[in-house]
């Protein structure tokens, strides 16, 4: 199995914990990777307000190079994903747009085509390595660790292409194969504010602290997101969103957990930058890490 | 008390706007819907916005421009794409928030000082000049043209983040960046060409 990868801004930068443990954890699987080279912004939600013809050209240079070199392209962050797949879904539909996107990826000499196939990791996990594979690679098992799961909104949003939209449960499996026990998390699919906690505060805390709350209010111990952004507002913001009720979960990437249970050391999955430490939580539940 | 007539009258409505909306990508569909409010009631903003996207969507078809290009409605929606997946006549509602949003920012139908159009151009900005963002570079540009002073309440979070590791101050970019503006330049070329 090899893919091309495609990390986005956020995980070279705020989200360097979801790479790290994502690579770490392929590693273990046996699953080959390789960074797409040179690879540009994908534009997400923002450029898209700004110019989403220019955002369909800058998602396709991306998807017309994945093309050339040969795999699937896996995309780990929600908003990657979403566009990258949106541009294809356009480029289609849209024959004015295709040719708009035609035009502008001759003007820099790439092919046309931008087949590639995206798909995210939690896809690649449970339909191409399988739960079996997973399951056989536990040393430390979960041992019942109480897990939110949180997907946000543009991973099954408005495409569902590999899990339900209103329902999804593709983490849930992924984590319970490595002995974890996904609490009740009604509002798994809504949405975390996005950039809002930066442009309108009051509004993206509120969205936020309701998201923190039915965790705390379901028993989770911690919250496994998906996207580097739900991560960092759920994170980032926890104290501040702290009001009669006082927030302190650690907020990890599904990946992160995968790591803890196959037995890489938690400084190679990104541990050391979380703001919550997960230690006194893994202690208390006698799970063992390395 | 100021007494203010809030209904308007058919002559002012704008129908150069509802012809434009009835042809951008998202707003294709807009006469078919039904008025239901599944939008607005699965939005998780609505709670927060001058009209709902239900409202929206009749005030845009009815070509009611200035309230539409005017409203935080436009600005609040995080594209999170609730109101798509429920609407049952199918109508891509996120995309014609996009189409409202890029109009509202090409018209200058905001507040001065703004966050979300402001950090819409920055983006785009970075974007052309590097083909990658930074996300550290990106907040603080924001934050410079819009307030400054906010800055000062993240001074703890930022440390924070530097201390993780997790705030990179070297710019990030992508080896071809020639090949970014050509790229870009060619879409608007088109569109000139497609607009004759």
């Amino acid at each position: 199995m090899k893919y091309a990868y495609y990390p986005g801004c956020s995980l070279k930068g705020t989200g360097r914990a979801y790479e790290e443990s994502l690579l770490a954890v392929l590693r273990v699987l046996d699953v080959e990777v390789e960074e797409l080279r040179d690879w540009n912004c994908c534009g997400a939600t923002t450029y898209m307000s700004f110019d989403e013809l220019q955002s369909y050209a800058l998602a396709a240079r991306n998807l017309s190079m994945a093309k050339q070199a040969g795999h699937d392209l896996m995309a780990p962050c929600a908003a990657c994903y979403l566009v990258l797949n949106k541009t294809q879904y356009y480029v289609r539909d849209y024959s004015w747009i295709g040719a708009i996107v035609e035009h502008a990826l001759d003007a820099i000499d790439l092919p046309k085509d931008i087949s590639a196939k995206v798909r995210h990791p939690l896809d690649i996990l449970l339909n191409d390595v399988g739960l079996d594979s997973i399951r056989a690679k536990v040393v430390y098992p979960l041992r019942g660790l109480k897990v939110a799961p949180y997907y946000g909104c543009q991973l099954v949003r408005p495409y569902a292409l590999f899990d339900s939209q209103r329902n999804p449960t593709s983490m849930d499996r992924v984590l319970e194969a490595c002995g974890a026990q996904i609490v009740y998390y009604p509002v798994k699919t809504q949405c975390c504010g996005g950039s809002q906690k930066g442009t309108l505060p009051e509004v993206g805390l509120d969205l936020i602290r309701h998201l923190l709350a039915e965790a705390q209010r379901n028993g989770a111990e911690v919250i496994s997101t998906v996207c580097p952004l739900c991560q960092f507002n759920l994170e980032a913001f926890e104290e501040q969103a702290s009001n009669a009720h006082q927030f302190h979960f650690p907020v990890l990437y599904f990946t992160q957990l995968l790591a803890v249970a196959f037995g890489v050391p938690l400084t190679d999955a990104g541990f050391q930058r979380s703001f919550v430490s997960i230690k006194p939580i893994l202690a208390q539940r006698e799970i063992a890490y390395a | 008390m100021e007494l203010q007539r809030v209904v308007k009258f058919e002559a002012e409505r704008d129908p150069e706007f509802v012809r434009w909306i009835t042809q951008t990508v998202g707003g294709e569909r807009i006469r078919h819907c039904l008025q239901c409010g599944l939008c607005s009631g699965s939005c998780p903003l609505s709670l927060y916005m001058d009209y709902t996207p239900r409202r929206l969507m009749h005030l845009s078809r009815e070509g009611f421009k200035e309230e539409v290009l005017s409203s935080y409605t436009i600005w609040l929606c995080t594209c999170c794409y609730a109101c798509m997946v429920e609407c049952p006549k199918k109508i891509n509602i996120t995309h014609m928030m996009y189409a409202l949003k890029t109009r509202a920012i090409r018209e200058h139908f905001y507040p001065k000082r703004f966050a979300i159009p402001v950090l819409a151009r920055e983006f785009s900005r970075m974007i052309r000049g590097s083909g990658r963002i930074t996300e550290s570079r990106l907040v603080m540009r924001v934050f410079f043209k819009t307030a400054a002073w906010r800055l000062l309440g993240f001074s703890k979070l930022g440390l924070q983040l530097m201390r993780t590791g997790r705030m990179r101050l070297g710019r990030e970019k992508v080896e071809h960046r020639a090949d970014i503006v050509t790229l870009l330049n060619a879409v608007d070329e088109m569109k000139k060409e497609l607009a004759r």
